[in-house]
């Protein structure tokens, strides 16, 4: 292909995608605002309350709303570790052994905290009765996790005076699944499979190849498994290649549906917020930030990946290494940028093969801390987060101690954004620099040099960030990275988690100010550019010497 | 026809000190640093360097560790580099300590010259049983022994006369005398001061002038304002205020996250082969961490604080100042505040057969025993008059005091003989004109009329008609016509209420007025609400409603039925002039005892807002430069591709990372001007404040360092072995 054509083809799926999610924005966004203020309850919902014996309609404390999300997440962790250690001994395992333990560890935390971090590949090892009552259930929980946290923390922005209650997580968690992630992932399947995609219960079938060998072809619910890998940001894929593999994604259409679906929830939960708040302008300001991040990383990305600086590149002509012909540069590198924006993790080529500053945006994406427009609901309160960060420098730059939507950031709301903002580059920074440092962690990198510390850093940003897109060449299947990893997953996860909540507590029962003029306006884009521009230095300054050791060294090359 | 004259009211006289613009506290405002304040400073900058004072700052301990580590380092391996770095990072702990001791060496010049008042002075304390005390009259008369002022306490009763000064804080209660009170205020002009009402406050140290009072002592030797105010300006009362406490969090929180990322640094140079000397990630971290915000953070509060001592405003505590800067509503008396507080004759307004000069003469004997500032203002209003009657009232004329149940003032003249005694009155309409009635008097339907209109078009514009009527002998009243008693507002008021406006202030006029009288002045003020007819409850529930909606409100006060409101109010401030139990009530005290200075107040609370997020903005901007410059200079040696990093071209590695740190630690410097002074404030919107502030101080921060470093490495690069 001639490179205009590439950046014609490039403009135009881009084009087609944000149109598609231009048209879903205001609809969908509304419909979410009122699946979590509704007080009406449908009645396959009231019987799973009846049954699991929860008061849907009883508000929280966010200490009791924390500890169901924990509670909850640990039995998911429990299950998921018990169904992949006992997978030889149960029905649908399609002959494949149980999980060893530091394995199991891995995958049943990866798929709790919505990193979908896959250590394995999954159609060597994981059956079809791990896959969908394990880690397709999976998919759909944690994401439903995801969002109903970033729902208390816009209930306690709405709200005022209520005593640090912020809703009811059954409630949110229930609807979350039943009434957003099922019906789309439903339809999407749909459209999944009309395009291509495969959806069987079939074993493992021997064909004879063209050249008369034999080859195992693997089939199995994978369209099913894709809409909501793709809706729920998660990214565990049913094959070992992910969404490069033909039976995952298998044209430019599917590629085009599955980045929409993944964009999807994150992209339009900022509408939701402005609704919930009462100022839909808010909303703008957040999906500003996100969307001109997501937009700079896809510009930078296919930028790098089509003029394709660097010699094996420049000699090959085209920097394909890693990269499906059936998708191409710009494609990939949509893809590419979309899923670390989201904390998806999916992959339709290999990050590792990418060119030096392409492989670096997409690093970067993942350390800004998921926020690109980041995970359904982890990227809405990462961003919203960051904007108090924001709004306790810029708001004193006013004149007035710093306020967010009418609730004053004092000590208490500091505490709980510093904590939550060294949280992640902490797990990142140490569990990296304890695997470059250790025996068991220096034998799975493949590529001494930077490169090599590209790779640890990947990984350990994938983790503590819960993307769980892996940069391929370091060998990660070991009990070491997977306990390290696991751990990094569980604490880069639940932490923030409970700090976020904590601070929804402590917002809602504040009393709302009143805006005037002398308040900082937060709906500006020049506030919305003051958020991007602290995303990016408190990323940068945090990981700056790392990466000028690893991507910087190698793209100066 | 009816035809009255226009005189432009004479300039009236302004309360004492009632200036927009105070006068400075005893001497110049202090803008610069001068080198005097720096050599004092000194000593308390060293003893700043103890560990344990510098517990409270992270940022700045973690310096310190740093400097203790690089010291230990380099007497182990001694080098020129080694060295240099280690002197420099010393010196950033010392210009940190140095910048908040000279903040409260600032403040101590300010005290000693006030403590200048405190002069144990003599007393003469009225010895009388206590009960006699409480109640009695006519002290000054009761035997009194003369004590030292330090051994007064709380409830003495002295008498002071012209020319002595008063011992204590206290209050008035017996006399009226004129008190020189620049020691504290600054302004020369005396004030009076009398017993009852509110101005009934005096300040220790303050002198009697003329007259005598008898003072009863309201505060202890040792805990005078005066002594407040010292040891506020001293710094030894200040506590961090809740915003600086969470602005200190955030700072923590970033060095904690520098210390992470500069720790793990080693173990990745390790791994890539370019292990570090720790005397360079040292460096790095020192220069990464935001030390300029966290060495100026104490000097800002301090010099916030001095500001308003400055304007002669004492807070009783930091986080009434920072409070001030969050204020959304002021709420203004208006008499002081809006007019110049009292109402004053601007027109005659005749009515039936009586004409002007008749009624003029009327007025003004009717005025002439009236000591009230409105019967003042009568008198100089027709007195200002070409055809001004002359002359004093006859000997045994008898004045008729206002009283609340009349309504009414005036006075009986003796008369001459054969028309028998002439009575004067003026007061309000219903007032004067029961007291026609009662003369039997029968005005026509005309003159009634014509004076109801007069009335109504005087009441109308928001002035205050007085209706004045004559008497001679036993024959009925007659009414001469209407005096316009009117509020005249201040000069420059209308200008100062838009900044507020555009600040996002809301101004809210207090008045005991009513409220046809009340809109009109608003409006010619441009105030943005009223609370007519207004009682201390109305004032109260006022501030409760608005606060419970979230608004932070201001307000000033003197009266003891202020205090409820005073204590009320987030930033309540109490004039000095006024009561103990307002004083009490108020977290600020005005010495000038100018409510216009709540505005000021409010000003000085943005400002030091402002401050704080400018240098923040600043100090965390400085580091993208840093890295610049350190980065490169680290791993070069290993990496020669990151030379393309060096975009200042700096001299060498070690040249680059010492010049890093000279300019990490001059930047403090270079700062404490501003922090003391504040940054420029203009009222304005918050959305041109932040695209100002964040020009200036987040695009100044970035650029500023390049220059500064790549300047201190062309010095510094002349070193030989560097």
């Amino acid at each position: 292909m001639s490179t205009t054509t590439t950046v014609l083809a490039a403009v135009g799926q881009l084009a087609l995608l944000v149109t598609l999610l231009g048209a879903a924005h205001a609809p969908f966004g509304a419909y979410m605002a009122r699946v979590y203020s509704s007080p009406r309850h449908l009645r396959g919902e009231r019987l799973w309350y009846r049954l699991v014996r929860v008061d849907p309609d009883v508000e929280q404390h966010w200490r009791t709303y924390a500890l169901s999300l924990l509670g909850f997440s640990l039995v998911s962790v429990l299950a998921l570790f018990g169904l992949g250690r006992l997978q030889g001994h149960l029905p649908g395992n399609l002959g494949f052994p149980g999980l060893d333990p530091a394995g199991a560890w891995n995958s049943a935390v990866s798929f709790t905290t919505n990193t979908n971090w896959q250590w394995y590949s999954g159609e060597q090892t994981a059956g079809h009765l791990l896959q969908m009552a394990g880690f397709a259930v999976q998919n759909f929980l944690s994401a439903a996790v995801g969002m109903s946290v970033a729902i208390a923390l816009v209930r306690g922005f709405a709200r005022s005076g209520t005593d640090a209650r912020i809703g009811n997580f059954w409630t949110d968690l229930t609807r979350s699944v039943v009434r957003i992630l099922l019906p789309i992932s439903i339809v999407a399947t749909l459209v999944l499979v009309a395009n291509g995609v495969v959806q069987n219960l079939d074993p493992h079938s021997a064909v004879t190849t063209l050249t008369g060998d034999t080859q195992h072809v693997v089939g199995g619910p994978v369209a099913s498994q894709e809409a909501i890998k793709e809706l729920g940001t998660n990214g565990g894929g049913f094959f070992n290649a992910n969404s490069a593999h033909p039976f995952e994604n298998p044209n430019p259409v599917t590629n085009l549906v599955e980045i929409f679906l993944l964009l999807l929830i994150p992209m339009t939960l900022p509408r939701t917020f402005g609704l919930l708040v009462g100022d839909r302008r808010q909303g703008w300001a957040i999906l500003g930030v996100m969307a001109t991040l997501w937009a700079s990383a896809v510009a930078l990305t296919t930028w790098s990946e089509v003029a394709g600086p660097g010699t094996v590149p420049q000699l090959a002509g085209a920097a394909m290494e890693g990269k499906e012909t059936r998708f191409g540069p710009a494609t990939s590198a949509l893809f590419a940028a979309s899923t670390t924006g989201t904390s998806t993790g999916a992959v339709n080529s290999m990050h590792d093969s990418f060119t030096a500053p392409g492989g670096g945006v997409a690093l970067f994406d993942m350390l800004l801390g998921e926020v690109a427009p980041g995970g359904v609901g982890a990227g809405l309160y990462g961003m919203l987060v960051l904007a108090v960060v924001a709004v306790f420098v810029a708001g004193l730059m006013v004149g007035r101690t710093p306020e967010y939507l009418g609730k004053k950031i004092g000590r208490g709301e500091m505490t709980l954004v510093a904590f939550f903002v060294l949280t992640t580059p902490a797990i990142v920074l140490v569990g990296t620099a304890v695997s470059v440092s250790v025996a068991p962690g220096l034998l799975g990198i493949q590529e001494p040099g930077p490169h090599g510390l590209s790779e640890v850093l990947y990984a350990f940003a994938s983790a503590g960030n819960n993307n769980g897109s892996a940069f391929a060449g370091l060998s990660t299947g070991t009990p070491y990275y997977n306990t390290m990893l696991g751990l990094a997953m569980l604490a880069g996860r639940f932490v923030p988690i409970v700090l976020v909540l904590a601070l929804a507590g402590r917002l809602a029962s504040q009393r709302t100010v009143p805006a005037s003029v002398g308040t900082l306006p937060t709906h500006q884009p020049l506030f919305a550019g003051l958020v991007a521009v602290v995303a990016i230095v408190v990323v940068g300054l945090t990981f700056v010497p790392v990466l000028s050791l690893g991507p910087v060294v190698e793209a100066l090359s | 026809m009816t035809h009255h004259t226009t005189l432009t009211p004479p300039q009236p006289s302004t309360r004492p000190s009632g200036t927009t613009a105070s006068a400075p506290l005893r001497g110049a405002r202090q803008r610069s640093v001068t080198w005097a304040q720096v050599r004092a400073a000194l000593p308390g900058a060293l003893r700043g360097m103890d560990p344990r004072t510098l517990r409270h700052s992270p940022v700045l301990l973690v310096v310190e560790g740093g400097a203790v580590l690089t010291t230990v380092l380099a007497a182990a391996s001694p080098s020129l580099f080694s060295w240099l770095v280690t002197l420099w990072l010393w010196a950033t702990v010392f210009f940190a300590t140095l910048a908040e001791s000279i903040a409260e060496a600032r403040g101590r010049a300010q005290a000693s010259s006030l403590r200048a008042t405190q002069r144990t002075t003599t007393a003469r304390k009225v010895v009388a049983p206590r009960d006699t005390l409480a109640s009695g009259t006519s002290l000054g008369e009761l035997p009194a022994v003369e004590v030292a002022s330090a051994d007064l306490t709380v409830g003495d009763v002295v008498v002071v006369v012209a020319g002595e000064t008063i011992p204590g804080d206290g209050d008035v209660i017996e006399g009226v005398a004129t008190v020189d009170e620049s020691a504290i205020t600054g302004e020369s002009a005396p004030v009076i001061r009398e017993s009852g009402g509110d101005r009934c406050a005096v300040t220790g140290g303050t002198v009697v002038l003329s007259d005598r009072i008898v003072v009863r002592i309201t505060n202890p030797p040792g805990q005078s304002f005066v002594d407040r105010m010292i040891a506020l300006v001293e710094g030894s009362e200040r506590q961090r205020t809740p915003n600086e406490v969470a602005l200190n969090l955030l700072l923590t929180a970033l060095t904690a996250v520098f210390v992470l990322a500069v720790a793990t640094l080693q173990p990745f140079a390790v791994y890539s082969g370019a292990r570090q000397d720790v005397i360079v990630l040292v460096a790095l971290l020192v220069c990464l961490i935001p030390t300029t915000i966290g060495a100026l953070l104490s000097a800002i509060g301090i010099a916030g604080m001095d500001r308003l001592v400055q304007r002669n405003v004492l807070a009783m505590s930091g986080r009434a100042v920072e409070a001030a800067g969050d204020v959304d509503v002021l709420l203004l008396d208006k008499t002081g505040t809006i007019t110049y507080g009292n109402r004053r004759a601007t027109d005659l307004l005749p009515v039936g057969d009586a004409g002007e000069a008749e009624l003029a003469a009327a007025a003004r004997l009717a005025s002439l025993a009236d000591d009230t500032p409105e019967g003042r203002s009568i008198v100089e209003l027709v007195d200002h008059r070409s055809d001004a009657p002359a002359g004093e009232l006859p000997a045994g004329s008898e004045l008729v005091p206002f009283t609340a149940q009349t309504r009414m003032s005036g006075v009986d003249l003796p008369g001459t003989p054969g028309e028998g005694a002439v009575r004067l009155r003026k007061g309000a309409a219903s007032a004067v004109q029961r007291w026609l009635r009662s003369t039997a008097a029968q005005p026509t339907a005309e003159t009634l009329d014509e004076l109801s209109r007069q009335v109504d078009s005087v009441a109308r514009t928001g002035g205050t008609p007085l209706v004045v009527a004559q008497q001679l002998g036993d024959a009925p009243a007659r009414v001469l016509g209407v005096v316009h008693l009117k509020d005249v507002v201040k000069d420059g008021v209308r200008e100062r209420f838009d900044e507020l406006r555009a600040m996002g202030i809301r101004t809210v006029m207090v008045t005991g007025d009513n409220a046809v009288t009340a809109r009109a002045i608003a409006a010619e003020a441009g105030v943005d609400d009223v609370l007519a007819e207004a009682t201390p409850e109305d004032k109260l529930a006022l501030i409760r409603r608005e606060q419970e909606g979230g608004r932070l409100v201001a307000m000033a006060g003197d009266g003891t039925n202020d205090a409820p409101a005073l204590a009320q109010s987030d930033v309540g401030v109490a004039m000095a002039s006024g009561t103990s139990a307002a004083k009490e009530a108020g977290n600020m005290v005005d010495l000038d005892s100018d409510p216009t200075k709540l505005i000021e107040i409010v000003e000085v609370g943005k400002q030091l807002l402002i401050t704080r997020g400018a240098l923040t903005t600043f100090s965390v901007a400085n580091d993208v430069a840093k890295y610049f410059a350190i980065l490169p200079a680290m791993f070069v040696g290993f990496f020669p591709q990151l030379g393309l990093l060096n975009v200042m071209g700096l001299h060498s590695p070690e040249s680059a990372i010492v010049s890093a740190v000279i300019f990490n630690a001059l930047v403090i410097l270079a700062l404490v001007p501003l922090a003391l002074r504040g940054v420029r404030y203009r009222p304005s919107s918050a959305s041109a404040l932040l695209r100002r502030n964040l020009c200036v101080y987040g695009l100044g921060g970035l650029v500023a360092p390049f220059l500064g470093i790549k300047l201190i490495d062309l010095a510094v690069s002349l070193l030989p072995g560097l």
